[in-house]
């Protein structure tokens, strides 16, 4: 989130408001549902409003998230799952639409859609209907896709999201965003279009596939809010294992619907920005199509309501290809599936065989902690600060490789989370690593963490260490320490002779110093440092550089 | 040894009296001299032959599978059967060879069955005359046999003979003709709206559409997935108690069927009828209705009558609703299940290929007929946005009026309602394409289509023969899933109305037993 969320936001469209007397706005806050548009409106206030000289522009973001079910077989038919297998190799009967097939519904999919749910505190429908939406495309092969239009397995939930307001990531605001409906929905197949054969491939692998759509209601108001939303989810989806959601693999595909008003009057034309592929582009997508039509609006044009794509090498939005004009789905419902009746312990029938129903309740005890009640956790626990929790739960396995090297040492947790974030991860960014693929592991962070909690090395000699372990070669943080002769001087002779040569040496200032400019004493901290190189407990060198000198600095109050 | 019922052939073939193989020989045989019925659209010679063979193995080892092992089959052609093609009659289908078989194909073949092929139909199953198939029109055995040839005199000297011939009803007329004419002792139709109990009316044979949900349409290209049941062929109800048991039970490749286990049943013979109650459904009096069946209904109404059994004039209101909310229904399921003949994975293709859109039109255009095309559009507009709520909504609304008309009557204590299956006998074909195929459809539906809304289990008993010489048929319909109570009832009417064997004349050469004269015509 850290890239995503350096941007404050409505940074990108504020800049269509700099030929004005624009300063930017107050920071956000977590205002209740209602008042968003104004409280959008407040920031954007303090900006001037267009050319039109009329009130400013408030933009409406809704999202709709198509999230690939996690399961071993499809939604509605025997074949495997899997990405990137070879082309039609996943296909049944069913998937390819064999005259005379039937679909019989994936137990595993249900569950997930209503854990999913659960977790967006979304009531759960007992009985839903399946639908079928029917429209001709090649990857389409029944002609129709089975979908729950009507009546879908989970409705009026929400979903609280943290973004935030400043690049340093120390001030965050809490959003929530209400999710209107989850459906349960078959995948398409692929098209692969040939353009210069003049010919369209078909791979079935996809067919069938579950989804879980996820409806967002119109809650946002930015790219990076629904950069957000979208992140968080994503990691609820990840935690609960009912989707991969991984976005570059297609199993988590968003399509934002935006639109631009002035407060107090009816929403605007919305345009639906599909083929966004990671979170980042979503952020721009989203952004760049306010500020297209606010421009577009302030000279004077109109929006049209039309599907556009992102152009993630231009960073812009594009009208796609219509394919015939306003569809008709005509749907009916879907006759060879009854209805998909859950249960709770309530409801649950007494005699019924436990393989053949669903309950609601057993699921719901059985849902693992959220993103958000594990950074809670996390905050409340180790008393680190909350944008920490974010950072950790942002980096698949990263707050159990933490926990574990608090579990390891008797360095202050507080303390770890520095070595964690500022040099366990960065160097993991940097390398493009997971934190699986770490070559450090948390125990060997613990035992380094352990020789600097007993003072054994000083914390520069612990980063060399850190160095050392990152190229894998097997060795003990001790072992280096050996062999790099890293350990802290212990010996109180040695110390108090090198402190006495450097004193020796700097007559200017131990004059300087005993004048009554202490800060001066740190220079010689350094240099008996730089003497023993990095070797020497500082707190310790001070003491003795102080006797030595005959001077008494006292620790600075606090505050 | 052909015109024997399914169960007699069984005990011959456990005693020995004749194996498989030649039985499989005979049907083939006589299946070759009855073409010009157009009964069958594929002949599986082959593979019938090596199933006899393997029949008649496991009956030489003294293990075989059942009553059904050996019986010689025949199978609509909308079911599919892996490695023999499955056509429905249609262009989009001609040639395609389906990579699985249907639950219910493979229920037979698993209980030694032999599949001697497939048989003709409407275009789709979209019909009620069997003239609507890409493979011609189905002729009635019946225009062939004596008792019809012996009645009706042709009207004029123009009129030869041949042009006579009377349709069988439809969509299943090529499995009704097939058991007519003995060339197979039992055959599946379908039943969506009386295509397997209108042609069993007109070919004088037993016709069974069970409770949906009974029997998997898991393999059965479907129509109207609602209200589709695979049906049953017999010359007796006996017959059909078997099949019928070999083939009811969940099937996890179809949800919509019952979990329940289902108990395979032999029929009771029937000696007191005193308590039960007949219902006699007034609204199926319907303007159309000949005479001589309105006759003959009222005459089996006494039968049960004088028997001791109460017979009570019931009401369904609705019913007269009912074929234009079936219209509807039906068409907009069409539209829906058409709609993968897209020429892409398999079926006809079209050489147009100016773009995917104009492949696709000129592939449905060219694969399907007028019927089936009309029905797609009529269901696609019935469906659209627009209409969906006026039409579609609507007719769902009066499906269950018509369901609840059935439960209520079942609810006052009637056991079985009794009624006509047709309107009247068998049409000439030369007069049955005077009308277009849904009027036709619409006239013909009229009587059976109510049970598939309400998804009861309904039967035609071959009653009679009319003033023509030709089949008439009674439809008894029963509660949900009393199949066993139902077929009980019919079983005792049938007994008592002794209904008369075809007399085959053209195909006399082929097996003497055909023609043995039946005397018992008691019931005309």
């Amino acid at each position: 989130m850290a890239a995503m969320a350096a941007r404050a936001c409505g940074g990108a469209w504020r800049r269509g408001w700099q030929h004005g007397r624009g300063v930017p706005g107050p920071a956000l806050s977590p205002f209740p549902r209602g008042q968003r548009a104004v409280a959008c409106n407040a920031r954007v206030e303090a900006v001037p409003a267009g050319k039109s000289g009329l009130a400013p522009w408030v933009p409406v973001v809704g999202l709709e998230i198509h999230a690939q079910i996690s399961s071993n077989s499809k939604l509605f038919s025997g074949s495997q799952v899997q990405f990137a297998a070879p082309p039609n190799s996943l296909v049944s009967f069913f998937d390819a639409s064999l005259p005379g097939t039937l679909p019989v519904l994936n137990r595993r999919c249900v569950e997930a859609a209503v854990m999913t749910g659960l977790a967006l505190k979304c009531s759960i429908n007992k009985k839903s209907l399946f639908d079928r939406k029917h429209y001709f495309y090649a990857d389409l092969p029944a002609g129709y896709q089975i979908t729950q239009q009507r009546v879908p397995i989970a409705v009026n939930g929400s979903l609280s999201y943290s973004l935030c307001i400043d690049s340093k990531m120390s001030q965050m605001v809490t959003k929530t965003v209400r999710i209107k409906q989850i459906q349960l929905e078959q995948d398409s197949g692929k098209s692969l279009h040939d353009d210069t054969r003049s010919q369209t491939l078909v791979d079935l692998n996809r067919a069938g596939v579950g989804l879980m759509e996820v409806v967002m209601e119109p809650d946002m108001c930015c790219g990076e809010e629904a950069a957000a939303a979208v992140r968080e989810l994503q990691l609820i989806l990840q935690t609960l294992g009912s989707s991969q959601a991984v976005m570059a693999e297609g199993q988590l595909r968003v399509d934002a619907n935006v639109s631009v008003h002035h407060p107090g009057e009816p929403y605007g034309v919305r345009t639906e920005v599909k083929n966004i592929n990671s979170i980042r582009f979503l952020a721009k997508a989203v952004d760049y199509e306010i500020q297209r039509q606010i421009e577009e609006l302030e000279n004077g044009g109109t929006i049209l309501n039309e599907t556009r794509a992102f152009d993630s090498k231009l960073g812009c939005t594009v009208p796609m290809r219509d394919k015939e004009g306003k569809q008709d789905y005509r749907f009916m419902p879907e006759p060879n599936l009854p209805p998909l009746i859950l249960y709770d312990a309530k409801s649950l029938p007494a005699n019924m065989n436990q393989q053949q129903v669903i309950n609601i309740d057993w699921i719901h005890e059985r849902l693992p902690d959220l993103p958000s009640v594990k950074r809670e956790k996390l905050v409340e626990q180790y008393g680190i600060l909350p944008e920490h929790s974010f950072a950790l739960l942002n980096e698949d396995g990263l707050a159990e490789f933490y926990e574990n090297v608090v579990k390891q040492t008797r360095m202050k947790p507080k303390r770890v989370i520095g070595w964690v974030l500022n040099n366990l991860l960065s160097y993991l960014k940097q390398h493009s690593l997971t934190v699986k693929e770490s070559p450090v592991s948390s125990f060997l962070l613990a035992d380094l963490l352990n020789l600097l909690e007993k003072k054994e090395i000083s914390s520069t000699a612990a980063k060399q260490v850190l160095a050392e372990l990152w190229k894998g070669e097997g060795k003990t943080p001790l072992e280096i320490v050996k062999e790099q002769k890293l350990q802290l001087l212990q010996d109180q002779k040695e110390l108090e002779q090198i402190c006495q040569a450097v004193i020796d040496r700097q007559e200017n200032e131990v004059m300087a110093i005993k004048a009554g400019n202490l800060k001066v004493l740190n220079k010689l901290i350094g240099l008996v440092q730089r003497e023993t190189q990095g070797r020497s407990n500082p707190v310790l060198v001070k003491q003795l550089l102080e006797k030595k000198l005959e001077v008494a600095t006292r620790e600075k109050p606090h505050k | 040894m052909l015109r024997a019922s399914l169960r007699q052939v069984s005990a011959a073939l456990k005693e020995g009296r004749v194996t498989p193989t030649e039985l499989c020989q005979q049907c083939l045989s006589l299946i070759k001299g009855t073409k010009f019925l157009n009964a069958y659209i594929t002949i599986a010679e082959e593979t019938a032959l090596k199933q006899a063979e393997a029949s008649e193995e496991r009956y030489k080892r003294g293990q075989p599978l059942g009553v059904l092992d050996g019986i010689p089959i025949a199978v609509k052609d909308n079911f599919n059967t892996a490695g023999i093609e499955t056509t429905c009659a249609s262009n989009m289908l001609r040639g395609y060879i389906s990579p699985y078989n249907a639950t219910v194909v493979q229920k037979l073949l698993d209980q030694g069955a032999v599949l001697l092929g497939k048989t003709n139909l409407d275009e789709f199953a979209m019909g009620s005359g069997s003239t609507d198939g890409v493979f011609g029109p189905v002729r009635n055995p019946w225009s062939y046999s004596r008792q019809y040839k012996e009645k009706s005199v042709p009207k004029s000297h123009s009129e030869d003979k041949e042009s006579n011939w009377v349709i069988t009803g439809g969509s299943s007329g090529g499995s009704a003709a097939a058991v007519s004419s003995f060339t197979c002792f039992a055959a599946l139709g379908s039943d969506t709206g009386g295509s397997t109990r209108n042609p069993a009316a007109h070919c004088g044979v037993v016709g069974l559409k069970p409770t949906y949900g009974l029997i998997s349409r898991h393999g059965l290209i479907p129509l109207v997935n609602s209200m589709d049941v695979p049906g049953i062929l017999t010359r007796c109800v006996d017959d059909a108690a078997v099949v019928l048991g070999s083939l009811a039970g969940h099937d996890p490749k179809d949800s919509t069927t019952i979990q329940d286990n289902f108990k395979p049943f032999e029929l009771p013979n029937l000696t007191d009828v005193s308590k039960l109650s007949i219902g006699i459904p007034k609204e199926y009096h319907v303007p159309g209705l000949s005479g001589e069946i309105l006759a003959l209904w009222s005459k089996a109404a006494d039968l049960f009558q004088n028997a001791g059994a109460k017979v009570v004039e019931v009401t369904l209101p609705h019913t007269r609703y009912s074929i234009v909310c079936y219209h509807v229904l039906c068409t907009a399921e069409v539209a829906s299940n058409m709609a993968r003949f897209d020429g892409l994975e398999y079926g006809h293709r079209s050489d147009m290929n100016e773009s995917t859109e104009s492949m696709y039109a000129a592939t449905r255009r060219e694969g399907f007929n007028d019927v089936v095309r009309g029905r797609i559009l009529s269901g696609s507009y019935f469906l659209l946005k627009q209409n969906y709520e006026k039409y579609f909504v609507k007719a769902q609304k009066v499906r269950r009026l018509i369901a609840n008309d059935f439960v209520k009557v079942f609810r006052s204590g009637v056991d079985v309602l009794l009624t006509p299956t047709t309107l009247s006998d068998a049409a000439p074909y030369k007069e049955f394409i005077k009308e277009d195929n849904r009027t036709r459809s619409a006239q013909n539906d009229i009587l059976t289509q109510a049970a598939n809304m309400a998804g009861l289990p309904a039967i035609n008993v071959p009653t009679a023969l009319s003033e023509r010489g030709l089949p008439v048929g009674l439809q008894f319909i029963g509660r949900s899933f009393q199949e066993q109570q139902l077929l009980t009832v019919a079983k005792w009417f049938e007994k008592q109305v002794q209904f008369p064997m075809i007399q085959l004349e053209e195909v006399k050469g082929h097996d003497r037993d055909v023609f043995q004269h039946k005397k018992s015509a008691s019931f005309s």
